[in-house]
Parts: structure tokens; C-alpha cells; sequence
């Protein structure tokens, strides 16, 4: 990330109130020490932050400093601690084993630490992931519910199932209707069409064969962006047969015979 | 620079340098820890205390974990939650009539010998509701950005850059 993008991102007006981890106030120093135009910008937020919290100091006088000092007992001239003089001790062999103790205790300490921060970053990772997978979750959750929808519909006693064959503009495509007569509804599935071309769009049409009388049942609008190409439709007809022509988009007043792509016959005794 | 000789000779027990930072900070930090503790006498205690304790603990200080004020700033939260914890709090505790930082600059009568004050005034004044929030858990409350979005029902991100633009506003009114 440059300098621009990292001062853009707002890291260092939370650094400066204070309000993020160590490792990410580590990596802030750095910065500061690395870009000058980083630094400049963290001495600019804090010299608003100490502007804008001093302007709640309502007082019309503020506490002297000797008052501070008074409590500290610090003189004017105090300015370094007078220095202990260290006194010596003879080295036994004692000393040596409790040095040597100190130093394996200290050792362990660093090593307690430095597992201890592994293990904070590695429950900061498992978290993040936790959080994707009950996204994901959710996500698999509700992809089952409307599957399960859709199950059931086709589960219904008196579904009228209607396979459509490809025809000659397009042998391999097929597609089925599931027609639910007493909702008046159609289910497609047109898993088997192809891609519609740009500008170009499906239409479904109900057909009456004698004679030959074809009634838009409607145009499908989202063929592309819809994931399994289930769609539905109101059919209020007494249809003897589904066909699905390709028109333009926004569909046409009757069917271009040219472009038929499926066509099936509703079983004559359902 | 300058600020970094002077915290290097604080740390090495300068009460001189001591002197100088307790004038930059005492207002910003006596601000905040009234803020929370809403008393004025109080507050003043509470400030006194956090300098001391400063000036004791200095050499727990590094300019690798964060920034000098922002350590300062630190302190002075936990103290006046302390405070704010305490029994004794509870018996002297005062009704007073700032729940908010915004009340306190906004009522601030003292604040037109200072620096910018017109400025900043005018800030308060025209600051966005969701800023108000934001500002006052940030940087008075002291709460992590993570906490910060979880109380106001935010992305993380958006704590960010939502401050960000507070901030800026800001920095035009103080012109910094």
C-alpha cells in the first residue's frame, strides 16, 4: 500500500485516539518512520485531536504546575535521579546457580510470550474464518429453503409435467414445464437452453393446436444472472402445448416459428 | 522533533521537560477525564493523579506502541473509569449537565481566549450526528475500533473511514 492509500484509509486518526491492536500501532510507527508525509499527517490529526479535547476544559484557570511538582517533591534543578552507588558482593557459587536460574526463568518467559502472541493471531484468524463460514452457512442455508420450495411444488399431486424437445433451430436444447393448473401457475426449468445472444431474449408461449393459436405467457428477462434457471409464470389457459421461442428483447406479439427452440405436447389425459 | 527531545528528557526525569508537556496536554487531558468523570473537582484530582503517575511510570513509555499524547490519553481514561468505578465516586457524584463532549465545548465560556476558538465552535455546531457518536467513543471513551463497531452496529471499515471524514472537518475548523 503507498502512502496516499495509508493515510486515505483513516488508520491514523483511530492510531491517534489510541484505538488499534499493537501489531497494527507497530506498523503505523513504522510508516511514520519509513514516509515523512505519513509522520506529517499523524503530527497534523493529533494537533486537531489536542485542540479539540481542550476545548471541553471549561475552567477558568488551570492547576499550576508546582502543584504537580509540590506532590512529587521535585526541585527546579532536579533533573536526574541521584545515582545509588551499587554495592558489590563477593560471588559465591550460590549467585552463579541463581544467575544462571534467572536466566533460564527469563528465557522461558520470552518463549510463554512469544507462544502467547502466536496464539493470539492464530485466534484472530480462526475468528475471521469463523465468521466467513457462518456466512457461507447462511448463504447455503438459504439456497437449501428455496430448493426445498421448489421440491415441494414439483412434489404436488396434480402437477401437469410437460417435456419440451429441441427443434430445428436448435436440436440439443430441451427444457420442462410443471404446469399447477389450480394456481394457475407454470415452473420452468430451462436448464438445457443456451445463453440467449445480446439483445435477445426467451419467450414462452401457451398453444392452442386446433387451430393453430399461440398467447405470450411472458418474457424471461433475467436468463443470465438467474443461478438455476428456474423460472415462473402465470398461465390462465387451457394450453395444449408450451413452446419457448427466442425474439427480441422485450418479446414479440407472436412467435417468430423460425426461432422455435422447444416445443412439447400437454399429455392429452392428465 | 522537538517533542521527541522533550519526552526523551522527561523519561531521563527532567522536570523542565515535565513542565512543558503538562502545558501542551493538562487542558486536552483534564477535557477528557471530565468528560467521564463530569465533575470538576474531580476531574481536577483525576489530572493531577495521571501526571504523577506519568511522570513514575515514564519509562514504560515507547514511541513504538503508539504516540506520547495518545499514551497520556490512555492513562487518563483508566484513571477516570476507575474514578467513575470507585465508592467514593458514587457519594460525591453531581448531577451535571454534560453528558457529552459537545455540551462541554458548546457551553464552554473560557474558550474564546483560546486558540482557533471561533473555529472550532463552528465545527461543533455543524457536526453530523453520526461524527458526535463516533468522536465521543473514539476519542473520549477511549473504545477500539472494533468495539466502536459493534456498539454502533457498523462495519469495521466504515469506523474508519467515517472518522476519517469527522476528522477532516475538524482539521479545516483548526486549520490543521
Amino acid at each position: 500500500m503507498d502512502s496516499k492509500e495509508y493515510i486515505a484509509s483513516g488508520i491514523l486518526e483511530l492510531y491517534v485516539a489510541g484505538a488499534l491492536s499493537e501489531q497494527e500501532n507497530e506498523q503505523v510507527h513504522a510508516m511514520m518512520q519509513q514516509y515523512p508525509e505519513v509522520k506529517q499527517e499523524v503530527l497534523s490529526i493529533e494537533a486537531a485531536i489536542v485542540g479539540l479535547t481542550a476545548a471541553t476544559d471549561h475552567r477558568k484557570t488551570t492547576i499550576p504546575f508546582s502543584s504537580i511538582q509540590e506532590k512529587l517533591q521535585l526541585s527546579e534543578n532536579d533533573t536526574k535521579e541521584t545515582p545509588v552507588i551499587p554495592i558489590k558482593p563477593k560471588p559465591s557459587l550460590f549467585s552463579y546457580v541463581g544467575w544462571a536460574a534467572a536466566i533460564v526463568f527469563a528465557a522461558g518467559l520470552v518463549f510463554t510470550m512469544m507462544l502467547k502472541n502466536d496464539v493470539e493471531s492464530q485466534i484472530e484468524i480462526v475468528r475471521a474464518e469463523r465468521e466467513a463460514l457462518k456466512e457461507q452457512i447462511y448463504q447455503a442455508n438459504s439456497d437449501l429453503t428455496a430448493a426445498n420450495e421448489l421440491l415441494n411444488v414439483l412434489r404436488t399431486k396434480d402437477i401437469i409435467s410437460v417435456p419440451l424437445g429441441g427443434q430445428a433451430v436448435s436440436p440439443d436444447s430441451y427444457a420442462k414445464v410443471y404446469w399447477d393448473k389450480s394456481a394457475n401457475n407454470v415452473y420452468l426449468d430451462l436448464q438445457g437452453l443456451p445463453v440467449p445472444p445480446p439483445g435477445k431474449v426467451y419467450q414462452v408461449w401457451s398453444l392452442k393446436l386446433d387451430p393453430l393459436t399461440p398467447t405470450s405467457l411472458g418474457v424471461i428477462e433475467d436468463f443470465t444472472t438467474d443461478t438455476d434457471k428456474v423460472f415462473d409464470l402465470q398461465n390462465v389457459n387451457e394450453s395444449e402445448a408450451f413452446g419457448i421461442t427466442l425474439e427480441p428483447a422485450g418479446g414479440s406479439e407472436s412467435p417468430t416459428m423460425e426461432q422455435l427452440y422447444t416445443l412439447g405436447v400437454v399429455a392429452s389425459n392428465p | 522533533m522537538e517533542l521527541e527531545i522533550l519526552i526523551e528528557q522527561f523519561q531521563n526525569k527532567d522536570a523542565k521537560a515535565f513542565e512543558s508537556l503538562y502545558e501542551m496536554y493538562n487542558e486536552s487531558i483534564f477535557g477528557v477525564i471530565n468528560t467521564i468523570v463530569k465533575n470538576d473537582d474531580i476531574a481536577a484530582e483525576v489530572l493531577q493523579d495521571v501526571f504523577i503517575k506519568a511522570w513514575n511510570k515514564s519509562d514504560a513509555y515507547t514511541a513504538k506502541k503508539g504516540r506520547f499524547f495518545t499514551w497520556l490519553l490512555n492513562i487518563a481514561r483508566n484513571a477516570a473509569i476507575d474514578k467513575v468505578r470507585s465508592k467514593s465516586f458514587k457519594n460525591a457524584q453531581q448531577n451535571q449537565d454534560i453528558d457529552f463532549f459537545v455540551h462541554s465545548i458548546e457551553s464552554n465560556d473560557n474558550l474564546e481566549q483560546k486558540i482557533n476558538a471561533i473555529g472550532i465552535k463552528k465545527y461543533i455546531g455543524k457536526l453530523a450526528e453520526k461524527c458526535k457518536q463516533l468522536i465521543d467513543l473514539i476519542y473520549f471513551k477511549g473504545f477500539t475500533q472494533k468495539e466502536t463497531a459493534e456498539t454502533l452496529e457498523i462495519p469495521l471499515g466504515t469506523v474508519k473511514t467515517r472518522n476519517r471524514n469527522c476528522i477532516s472537518e475538524l482539521r479545516k475548523a483548526l486549520e490543521v
